[in-house]
């Protein structure tokens, strides 16, 4: 169950194009799983910016004095981003967390693919630790526009049996996407599962290169939120139940990680005639 | 009678506040507290009760619900906006028999006081759905959206007429248990939001509840088009809280007995208290939820504070104080206080 707490900054640190921000999260680090998010409150108490940012929990650590500590990965994109950004040791930050449903875990010790794109590689860490610790075998596949954007190289290689980076530049690893170099690394270890975080158009190759190898496909979607606790109804993508019938989800309580051959990619950001409740033509 | 006061000044932050009555009758319901949330922005209960007692507030104003399931508006629904934010959520929901059955049934096994909202395309499907409720267990009001900026057809928003508004309202006073009350939800979109009011209540509504989102728009600078899929949508938050007070006040100095819910960008208990001393029996928390999910209750107990730190005994006391004559004096027992300090 996600709890409301007042975090302190530990370190605010750039890595790449990044910051990487460690709080503490009495309470939250402690029951966080891969894949799980956090919401932030932006500006303090008299802010103008009132929508929480998310941010998929990097590491959790237990820091001795400060109990349960967590880093989060921020790529500066606006003012609320920003404000993050320039928060020094000792501010204090509203954390809402444990949120979403984190990445599911195989319970056999098959090979895992992780493909991370931009700072999606956040959440892959660790899961990553843990698939390993379950014995299975662990290929990490990261890439992003050019060498600056990646996050996190050094520790994944450290992490994963091999390391593959993509950048679309070139300028660091092959040139090409993800979902280039994707199909051969499932084809050479038979991994059974792929999971994913980054953007939609990746998430979306994602899922279907593990569906054309009958493989099951575990996606963390990064959908604009506003509440991140489930009562808002912003965050909503096409999603096909067990039953067959597209729903609008919510991707801060059903999500953030959806089963990729569940979600209609294809059609993320309308609403697909035949979903349920979607509007009936004028005339019918 | 004249009310209290002088400001005692503030309480230091750590110190108890001294316990007043909070309790309010809104339209014949006893409410613990006047702190409600408002439609749209708590779902039905479930995920903000994670956060805070939902029985201890005043009552869960549920999402409003319409006849049959419905997806709502593609994404983008939202923008942030400068102290606010423009929704385009478009109603989405389950329909009411599931809300019933899911929604409803929790809340009231929860032992939460409810206040469904309801919103129709039609007069006909507002009846319905009051037909349906009638039957329903768990129901202490019903709020009528006839408000909502989310709709496809602008001719459906039915607060913004005085004819059609008041039609619904008939139309689902007709359908409900006589005793049910029904309180309108008002738009700030229209030219005289007072004779807006005076059409519900001839019409049958018990209260209002004053404001809905303001129509709004934001143009995106880098794909220079509209940011929100559905091109328009509600404003809401902090931004709109001076139009909102204003509605409140309005409505007030022309019905000076209708139970009124005010809403519109609260964010802490010194603006329910705005609201209140405007006319406000109780209030709803909208958008600072998203913000703060523990939001609710906070503002209460801050409320509450704000209303000890002015002297008043009681939340009653409080409502419409903004409306005194401007000779009224303080009690005198407050003035000596005040000497003797």
């Amino acid at each position: 169950m996600p709890v409301q707490v007042k975090g302190e900054v530990l370190d605010n640190r750039r890595v790449g194009a990044y910051q990487v921000l460690s709080l503490t999260a009495p309470g939250i680090s402690e029951i966080s799983r891969p894949g799980h998010f956090v919401t932030l409150g932006i500006g303090g108490e008299e802010s103008s910016m009132l929508l929480r940012r998310a941010f998929a929990i990097h590491q959790v650590q237990s820091r001795g004095v400060y109990g349960g500590t967590l880093d989060v990965v921020i790529g500066v994109h606006g003012k609320g981003t920003r404000w993050l950004a320039d928060r020094r040791r000792h501010d204090v930050i509203d954390i809402v967390g444990p949120l979403g449903r984190p990445f599911i875990l195989p319970k056999e010790r098959v090979a895992c693919a992780l493909v991370g794109g931009g700072y999606g590689s956040a959440p892959l860490f660790m899961l990553a630790e843990q698939l390993r610790e379950r014995g299975c075998r662990v290929d990490v596949v990261v890439g992003a526009a050019t060498e600056e954007k990646l996050f996190g190289v050094l520790e994944l290689k450290r992490l994963a049996s091999t390391l593959t980076i993509t950048t679309d530049d070139g300028s660091l690893g092959e040139r090409g996407r993800v979902t280039d170099v994707l199909p051969e690394i499932m084809d050479r270890v038979d991994a059974a599962v792929v999971y994913a975080c980054g953007p939609m158009p990746m998430l979306q190759r994602v899922a279907e290169v593990a569906e054309e190898r009958q493989a099951y496909s575990q996606c963390a979607v990064e959908e604009a939120m506003a509440c991140g606790v489930g009562v808002c109804m912003t965050c909503v993508l096409p999603v096909v139940g067990e039953d067959g019938v597209t729903r609008m989800l919510r991707s801060c309580v059903e999500g953030p990680v959806f089963r990729g051959d569940r979600v209609r990619w294809a059609d993320v950001g309308t609403i697909p005639p035949d979903t349920l409740g979607a509007p009936v033509e004028a005339g019918r | 009678m004249t009310r209290a006061l002088i400001s005692q000044g503030p309480l230091p932050g750590d110190e108890p506040v001294p316990s007043i009555d909070m309790s309010t009758v809104l339209a014949g319901v006893e409410l613990v507290s006047p702190v409600l949330t408002a439609s749209g922005c708590a779902a039905a209960g479930r995920e903000l009760d994670q956060f805070f007692d939902i029985t201890a507030i005043g009552a869960v104003v549920t999402k409003s619900v319409m006849l049959t399931p419905r997806s709502g508006r593609p994404t983008p629904r939202m923008a942030e906006t400068p102290s606010g934010m423009l929704n385009s959520i478009g109603l989405q929901g389950p329909g009411i028999d599931r809300f019933i059955e899911h929604d409803l049934a929790w809340l009231s096994d929860r032992g939460a006081t409810t206040i469904v909202s309801i919103a129709g395309g039609s007069v006909d499907e507002y009846a319905k759905l009051a037909a349906r409720l009638r039957i329903a267990r768990g129901v202490s009001a019903i709020e009528v959206n006839i408000s909502c900026p989310n709709v496809e057809n602008r001719g459906q928003v039915f607060a913004c007429e005085t004819g059609s508004a008041a039609d619904v309202v008939q139309a689902v006073k007709r359908h409900s248990d006589p005793r049910m009350p029904i309180i309108a939800k008002l738009s700030p979109d229209v030219t005289d939001i007072v004779s807006i009011a005076g059409a519900v209540v001839r019409a049958g509504a018990t209260g209002v509840s004053v404001i809905n989102t303001l129509l709004g728009m934001v143009i995106n600078p880098d794909t220079m088009r509209p940011h929100l899929a559905g091109i328009t949508g509600g404003l809401s938050g902090p931004a709109i809280r001076p139009v909102a007070v204003r509605c409140v006040w309005q409505i007030r100095q022309a019905f000076p007995d209708l139970p009124i819910i005010g809403m519109g960008g609260i964010r802490t208990g010194l603006d329910a208290l705005e609201f209140v001393l405007a006319g406000a029996d109780a209030v709803s928390v909208g958008t600072v939820i998203f913000h703060d999910p523990s939001a609710p209750m906070r503002i209460q107990g801050e409320l509450q504070r704000a209303l000890v730190e002015r002297g008043f005994g009681s939340l009653s006391e409080a409502v419409s104080y903004a409306h005194r004559p401007a000779d009224a004096v303080p009690e005198v027992d407050d003035v000596l206080d005040f000497i003797s300090e």
